[in-house]
């Protein structure tokens, strides 16, 4: 019997390796299939009409004009007189049409009045929030006060991040088409399992009537769990005019409404003994991500410092509401410990690199790996011939700085179920109703069926993003790899032990003798004794074999560490800042396949960089609105911004042994602190929030005399 | 979008004649870069365009003793192509090259560049050119300002023209010529520029049934130090936070003659006169430099967000300078 434990590294011939990404050529050249681009037969097209007003009252709908509007199919309303809206943005009704042109038109026909009401847009501080502020109970661990009596150096500084979005480059949306009482929805969605429930209750029809399909992902990172509004309002749109119906939100709709990441602000102390040993910490932290927004901050983030003591203050806002994004608060905690600790170790003297060493034993589980990482991170960055105090003092405008940053994450894989079929024709399907977001979960799945039938990747027909195929969770949380490598090794372990006992008597040996290696089965360890692949499937007849496997909790792991470290050059006349170099170091247990691992860390960094420097959700408090829902002044990194990213995944003893982790959010966490940090190291002075625009970084560098 | 016609004249004349004498009923259509987008967004809703892309006349640039002659369709890329404007007239070609994508250069023509209307974003939420709210209140003023004006900004308008171009042209002295119902006129470049004092008027001279056909460049200027300098936070796909374009005459290592002109600050090109006046006579150096800076802003009047582009706009005029001297940028 094949064992369904992970090889070990010398007995894998996939995983671990670099391979790079199935889809890659379909999707550079254009030709895969996202739900934007899906076309049916009749399709109609459909427009939201949002709230213009950040909190008012609707007055009255009229959609008669609409509804003679050329070419209008359908009209559904959302949310009827007499209710109250809390943001701009907020859905009110969707229109269909023949054209996406005629359906614009339609929904600028309706005719809408509102009661405005009072709002709040703005990200201010709990004293000028009124109401609207809602303080969660302090957390004390220790004792404080008498931590910072027992600190050398104290430091007090003020710290936070504004409101971004997700700005996913493919937006929310879907194709609604009914058959009979079956509907179909082609969906941009993280969550293929979970929508068919979400559209069964939405409306008011039976889940087994309900197919979802996920072709291809245009970016989530959090946003796409929902079947929302829209994509309700999709069905019943398509349901009323009996055809099918796309309605993909517009830019500034995505921008509007479908997510942010709330923005935190905090006071911090900080206190450390002369040797860097932290002693005391106390926060006050306060943010907002719209009206509700769940979930809190724990501050300090990693570093259990022995006395400590955090509160939050939650600000309700009328602004689209926050979804979960990347590493959801992760990166506001980071931001906020990393620069105060590295404010600290300025005030001490000290090398941040030496500070942090100095600190590993408070870091919780991960201690070891965070040394290791740090070192590794140094090496690669050449830390120690590049660090110097702050403040770069060479000549010039343009001064260089180094900083860092930690993190941590879960990553334990979600539940997933697998089917994998073996065709007596030697081909072999893996199916399961997971979805690939862009991360390279339809490659891991191949590499992992290859490796446990011994075929070549290409071997593999990977079956993903359809409900029709067995249940997958949702991929969010960096719980996808751990739930589908798992359940995909179960299921093929499964398939091939089936195959391998009814070669067996035809080699004379037992099941258990045999392996599937190179395209053969053969007596373990004997390749005289083999049959080829293709003539072993061919002894099953016209039967094929099918077997299932589940998430498998002992192949997979949870819990991983995570380095980061920038180097800036900071241009102290203008402010601006440029991106050099990040080292990225990240474990993540086993790595399935290092290219898309080294490329997840990537992404992620150029996410960092991008939300470090430029991304901020601009709000007027005048108006109400947002004054950048678009791609002008909702600035994100282009080529040129990214400077040179290097990535290092650890794997060998001590990491492969752990089974898979998830990837997706951990590398996100660190690059606002790391950078904000780096910025500080050049200039010699903390530019308190991001992003770090040129007027931040002059005005922080004006209450120092503008030297670095 | 709303509905409209489209008209595609192969002449000026013709296409002068399909053009509205009141403002919004048409618009004349050449790279699209701008209009498209603010017709897509309801800002402007013209009944007709016009396409003047079949006007033969308005392409080319032709020099001779007299001038260098830059049809009005020329486009970016073009004007970035050709190699006597980036040897002789390297601010104008750096101004050109800041237009960071490559489709927009492809498309976007000069005198689109020159008419394109600013990025003000009350104004492109519907606001209007001068952005005030109900009551008649700067909602620039009393909101989010951080990339309005610094300079000219006494109001009603505070948004910043966002030509990529005319800073540069201006430095260089160029004439702008505008053909018209009573057919062809000319004037410099920097008279063509006016800051609205009233909704009725917009950030140029330019009627409505006019047409800009080309920019002259002064031949005798071949020679003669020039530079731009932009700061912007990203590499491309950014507006500059502030620019500036300088031309000098030098006798010896002096400067007998200067020309500052800051982009991106004012509701036009803004000629620093008192900086070039200021020049006169100076060696340029890192000091000298700096001190020309300090007088270009040194009427600025921030509003409560921006006080930090009076740097901005200083430190351009000092790198702009400096390069020009040091063969330009």
């Amino acid at each position: 019997m094949a064992d369904y434990q992970w090889p070990q590294a010398d007995d894998r011939s996939l995983i671990g390796k670099r391979i790079s990404r199935l889809d890659g050529p379909i999707k550079s050249s254009g030709r895969a299939t996202y739900t934007y681009d899906v076309q049916r037969p009749g399709l109609l097209f459909g427009k939201l009409v949002l709230s213009p007003h950040a909190h008012a009252r609707i007055v009255s709908i009229d959609t008669s004009s609409a509804e003679r509007m050329p070419g209008v199919q359908a009209v559904d309303v959302i949310r009827d007189a007499g209710q109250e809206v809390l943001w701009v943005g907020q859905e009110i009704l969707a229109v269909a049409a023949e054209t996406d042109e005629q359906a614009r038109d339609a929904a600028r026909a309706v005719k809408i009045t509102y009661e405005k009401l009072p709002h709040l847009v703005s990200d201010v501080e709990p004293a000028q929030a009124g109401d609207r502020a809602e303080e969660e109970a302090e957390q004390v661990t220790g004792d404080p006060d008498a931590g910072f009596r027992e600190a050398d150096a104290t430091i007090e500084g003020r710290y936070g991040s504004s409101v971004i979005t997700h700005c996913c480059l493919e937006s929310h949306g879907q194709v609604a088409e009914w058959e009979g009482d079956n509907l179909t929805v082609w969906a941009s969605t993280q969550n293929v399992t979970g929508l068919v429930g979400q559209y069964a209750e939405g409306l008011q029809i039976p889940a087994g009537n309900v197919r979802i399909i996920t072709p291809m992902m245009g970016g989530g990172f959090g946003s796409k769990f929902q079947a929302d509004t829209w994509g309700l309002s999709c069905a019943r749109l398509s349901k009323q005019a009996g055809r099918p119906v796309k309605m993909m939100l517009e830019r500034d709709q995505e921008l509007l409404v479908a997510g942010a990441r709330p923005s935190i602000h905090a006071r911090v102390r900080a206190g450390a003994k002369r040797d860097g040993t932290l002693t005391a910490w106390s926060s006050q932290a306060w943010g907002t991500g719209g009206i509700t927004s769940r979930g809190s901050v724990n501050l300090p983030y990693i570093f259990q410092i022995p006395n400590r003591r955090s509160s939050y203050v939650r600000v309700s806002t009328n602004i689209g509401p926050a979804r979960a994004w990347r590493a959801p608060r992760h990166p506001q905690m980071c931001l906020i410990t990393m620069a105060a600790l590295e404010d600290l170790a300025a005030e001490l003297g000290m090398d941040a690199l030496d500070f942090f060493l100095k600190n590993v034993g408070i870091m919780g589980a991960r201690a070891q790996t965070y040394r290791q990482e740090l070192l590794k991170g140094a090496e690669l960055m050449e830390w120690k011939k590049k660090w110097h105090p702050r403040g770069d003092q060479t000549s010039g405008p343009n001064k260089r700085g180094l900083g860092l940053a930690l993190h941590t994450w879960g990553g334990g894989g979600h539940q997933s179920n697998c089917n994998c079929t073996i065709h007596p024709d030697g081909s072999v399907e893996v199916s399961l109703a997971s979805q690939d977001l862009g991360t390279g979960t339809r490659t891991v799945i191949a590499i992992v069926a290859a490796e446990t039938f011994g075929l070549p990747l290409d071997a593999v027909k990977v079956n993903i993003g359809d409900s029709r195929y067995p249940p997958s969770g949702p991929s969010g949380g960096s719980t996808t790899v751990g739930g589908v490598s798992s359940s995909t090794r179960r299921a093929a372990t499964s398939a091939l032990n089936e195959l391998l006992a009814k070669v067996a008597p035809s080699l004379g040996v037992e099941p258990g003798q045999l392996e599937a290696v190179d395209g053969r089965i053969q007596v373990i360890g004997d390749s005289s004794k083999s049959i080829a692949w293709k003539q072993a499937c061919a002894k099953l007849g016209t039967t094929p074999i099918t077997a299932s496997g589940r998430r498998s909790r002992d192949l997979i792991s949870s819990g991983v560490g995570g380095i980061q470290m920038a180097e800036v050059s900071v241009d102290i006349e203008t402010g601006v800042v440029k991106m050099e170099k990040m080292v990225a170091v990240q474990d993540c247990g086993l790595v399935i396949d290092v290219k898309t691992a080294e490329s997840q860390v990537h992404g992620a960094c150029i996410m960092g960089v991008t939300y470090a420097l430029y991304e901020e959700k601009l709000m007027d408090e005048a108006t109400g609105l947002c004054l950048n829902p678009d791609m002008e002044f909702y600035k994100l990194a282009g080529i040129g911004d990214i400077g040179e990213i290097e990535v290092h995944m650890m794997t060998g003893p001590g990491y492969d042994d752990r089974g898979v982790i998830g990837l997706g959010e951990p590398p996100v966490i660190s690059p606002g602190a790391a950078i904000s940090n780096a910025v500080a190291n050049a200039i010699g002075v903390r530019v308190p929030t991001l992003p770090l625009t040129p007027e931040k970084v002059l005005a922080a560098l004006e209450k120092k005399g503008g030297a670095a | 979008m709303e509905r409209f016609a489209y008209a595609n004249p192969s002449t000026l004349k013709e296409a002068v004649g399909l053009l509205s004498s009141r403002w919004g009923e048409t618009a004349i259509l050449a790279g699209g870069t701008d209009l498209l987008s603010l017709m897509k967004n309801y800002v402007a809703a013209p009944k007709r365009l016009v396409s003047i892309k079949n006007i033969a006349e308005l392409r080319g640039i032709n020099s001779d003793t007299d001038g260098i002659r830059i049809g009005a369709l020329t486009t970016l890329q073009e004007l970035l192509d050709d190699e006597s404007i980036r040897r002789d007239f390297p601010a104008l070609a750096h101004a050109a090259e800041g237009v960071a994508s490559m489709q927009l250069r492809n498309m976007g023509t000069v005198g689109g560049d020159l008419c394109q209307r600013p990025r003000c974003w009350y104004f492109r939420s519907g606001f209007g050119l001068l952005a005030q709210d109900e009551q008649g209140r700067s909602l620039v003023t009393e909101g989010d300002n951080r990339y309005h004006a610094i300079l000219g900004n006494r109001g009603p308008a505070y948004f910043v023209h966002p030509s990529s171009l005319a800073p540069a042209l201006i430095a260089l002295d160029a004439r702008v010529s505008i053909f018209g119902p009573k057919g062809e006129n000319s004037m410099l470049l920097k008279d063509f520029f006016q800051t609205p004092q009233s909704a009725n008027e917009r950030e140029t001279v330019l009627q409505t049934d006019e047409i800009v056909t080309r920019i002259t460049i002064p031949s005798f200027l071949r020679g003669w130090p020039n530079a731009t300098y932009e700061i912007r936070p990203k590499e491309a796909l950014d507006w500059p936070l502030a620019t500036a374009s300088v031309l000098l005459q030098l006798e010896g290592d002096a400067v007998a003659h200067a020309h500052v002109v800051l982009g991106h600050v004012a509701p036009i090109p803004w000629n620093a006169e008192s900086a070039s006046q200021w020049l006169v006579g100076q060696r340029i150096n890192e000091q000298t430099a700096a001190k020309a800076g300090m007088e270009a802003v040194r009427d600025a009047r921030p509003l409560s967000g921006n006080g930090y582009k009076v740097k901005l706009a200083s430190v351009a005029v000092k790198r702009a300078l400096l390069a020009a001297v040091q063969g330009g940028a």
